[in-house]
């Protein structure tokens, strides 16, 4: 049946003819004009400051240089490429960004999870709202200014945990400038941050769990751990398969702002990462073809990580992420 | 409920025994370095800190009347205000009148136009071509360095227009035998049913504004320009001892070595205005969660 419906549609266009269906656009056109106005600035926007830096992508295979600019620098072919890939620098910020995000992910990804089961134990209804909202509060707060905090915070003379270090009679930790600390505390500081914020998305999916459910399992004598153990839990796994697949798709990304702000000279070994290679290559020792050419690898990396995940993600759930 | 508190065994008193100390843990761990800060900021200049108590010793302001006092800062707080205020206003605007135009199914090519912005989200120039091209436009050193490239987000253009796609037709049609055009529609009958998500949406850009700092400080080549963070950034995080390798051109513009509590009250009039708002305003961040979590 919808295979002739489709068919009587495809001859009623076919009868109408080429003509009539211009004039037809050309009349739908001229119905939008004034949805057009209010659509050209926003749409100039995309193509201007979305569009024309993938466009400036091209000085990664040219020497550029900004007299000639991006079209009139000559092309170079891959040798850039060539050159970032033969540059030991690149290799060590390569490694340290997988390592630091598969650290902040194997982390920070169950964090959030368990927090939402134990916060939805909570029964007091005013006492998890105090929680939660604590919860939120580093979210709103900006690296640079958590940078901050953390300086003090962590100082080896002044902060609270190497008082506390001292007094037991330990030796002071100085844990932003030491090899060996410097990506714990990235890793600490990051599940800080997001456990609560993450935290939203499970607790919206447990509050769609039936309530009944919930009676049946009380009246089998289910006791609380029970209940989250054997009947929460499982009911989150759909959305946690998800932002699994999202979380997997986005492991080559780093976090600039974190990095950047926290980041200094005697710990570049382990945490200098991509996005602070590319800036330090970029934006201070100006090598423009390079530090684009260095950002493109990423973006196309992670562009792929990120479709393979939605295809992932489609053949378990049987839908797509998008 | 209630009947379920009536019946806890003894499992569950003390699995709640454990999950309230689970939680205010958390909590205290979340909300302590916060209360040291602000604690030291409250310190006299001249006392060494160095405890983990969070009484302030010698209580003063004298830290506050310093920091504020300071030009650089009153300086920062005035474009960091202002670029919050453009840069909202004409966020919302583009991208309410982009989504609008989009979320009907009869508008031209509709479903390229979408792609190509849908498309900005996995995909990007990123950091050296956005440059390249900001200086190439002539934006450095002024206020559209800070407005314009981040204007429209392909995420909150999808939260917008599926939005508007489940806004009824038939509002838009009545307004449309008394005469009135699209724009007009748009505005007189469209943007006022859309008020939670207009909340939503200018609270998220407005503390993206605020928090903003790595455009201020690539963009804006003037100590003048630079927003309260950036100024922020220098005092505290580049005047530290561990840090002074770091960013060596910019420090040579004047370089503040401040004490601890000096420090830590920069750090807190920076932030006060969020952690003033937050608690009032999360619940429209939380929305925005939801939304985007539909699929777009």
């Amino acid at each position: 049946m919808d295979h002739a419906t489709a068919s009587a549609e495809a001859l009623a266009g076919l009868s109408r003819g080429a003509p009539s269906r211009g004039r037809l656009l050309r009349r739908r056109a001229w119905d939008s004009r004034y949805l057009f106005v209010l659509f050209l600035p926003g749409m100039l926007y995309f193509l201007v400051f979305r569009y024309v830096p993938i466009y400036g992508l091209a000085i990664a295979f040219k020497d550029y240089n900004f007299f000639d600019g991006i079209m009139g620098s000559p092309w170079v072919g891959l040798a850039v490429f060539k050159e970032v890939f033969a540059s030991k620098g690149f290799w060590e910020v390569f490694r340290n960004t997988l390592g630091i995000s598969i650290l902040q992910f194997a982390f920070g990804f169950p964090a959030p999870i368990v927090f939402a089961l134990l916060l939805n134990e909570v029964v007091k209804i005013r006492a998890k709202k105090v929680f939660q909202t604590i919860s939120y509060l580093p979210h709103f707060v900006s690296w640079v200014i958590l940078a901050g905090l953390f300086t003090q915070f962590l100082s080896p003379s002044t902060g609270p945990i190497n008082v506390l270090i001292k007094a037991l009679g330990g030796k002071p930790v100085y844990f932003m400038a030491d090899t060996k600390w410097f990506v714990p505390v990235l890793v600490a500081t990051e599940v800080w941050k997001s456990i609560g914020w993450g935290s939203i998305i499970y607790l919206a999916a447990i509050s769609s769990i039936d309530t009944e459910m919930y009676e049946a399992a009380e009246i089998d004598g289910a006791g609380r751990w029970a209940r989250m153990r054997y009947l929460t839990l499982p009911s989150l796994a759909p959305t946690i398969t998800v932002m699994l697949i999202l979380a997997i798709g986005k492991l080559v990304n780093d976090n600039f702002d974190q990095i950047f702000n926290m980041y200094n000279p005697s710990v570049y070994k382990v945490a200098d990462v991509i996005s602070t290679y590319v800036y330090r290559k970029g934006l201070e020792d100006m090598e423009y073809a390079y530090a684009t050419a260095v950002g493109l690898f990423k973006n196309l990396i992670a562009f792929a990580m990120v479709l393979g995940a939605n295809k992932l993600a489609k053949r378990i759930n049987g839908n797509g992420i998008w | 409920m209630p009947s379920a508190a009536i019946r806890r065994s003894g499992g569950d008193r003390a699995f709640d025994a454990f999950n309230y100390l689970v939680m205010i843990l958390l909590s205290l761990t979340t909300l302590y370095p916060f209360f040291f800060l602000i604690s030291s900021s409250l310190s006299a200049l001249d006392v060494t800190l160095g405890s983990f108590s969070l009484l302030p010793r010698q209580f003063t302001l004298e830290n506050y009347a310093k920091v504020l006092r300071n030009p650089a800062i009153g300086a920062g707080y005035v474009n960091t205000i202002l670029r919050t205020v453009i840069g909202t206003s004409l966020s919302l605007l583009a991208t309410f009148c982009l989504a609008w135009p989009l979320s009907k199914r009869s508008f031209p090519l509709r479903n390229l136009w979408t792609g190509l912005i849908v498309f900005t989200m996995f995909f990007s120039g990123g950091m050296i071509p956005t440059y390249l091209l900001v200086r190439q436009l002539g934006l450095i050193d002024t206020i559209w360095a800070l407005v314009l490239p981040e204007l429209v987000t392909a995420y909150n253009f999808v939260i917008v227009r599926n939005y508007m796609q489940t806004i009824p037709g038939s509002m838009e049609e009545s307004a449309k035998m008394d005469g009135a055009n699209d724009i007009t529609i748009l505005f007189r009958v469209i943007l006022p049913v859309c008020k939670p998500i207009i909340a939503t949406i200018s609270l998220w850009v407005a503390v993206w504004h605020w928090n903003a700092w790595f455009d201020s400080m690539i963009y804006m080549t003037k100590a003048s320009g630079q927003v309260v963070q950036l100024v922020m950034r220098r005092i505290v995080l580049e005047g530290s001892d561990q840090m002074t390798q770091m960013m060596a051109e910019m420090q040579r513009q004047g370089l503040v070595i401040a004490p601890e509590g000096l420090k830590a009250a920069t750090i807190m009039v920076t932030t006060l205005p969020i952690l003033c708002i937050y608690p009032f305003v999360q619940k429209y961040f939380v929305k925005g969660v939801m939304m985007g979590s539909l699929k777009g």
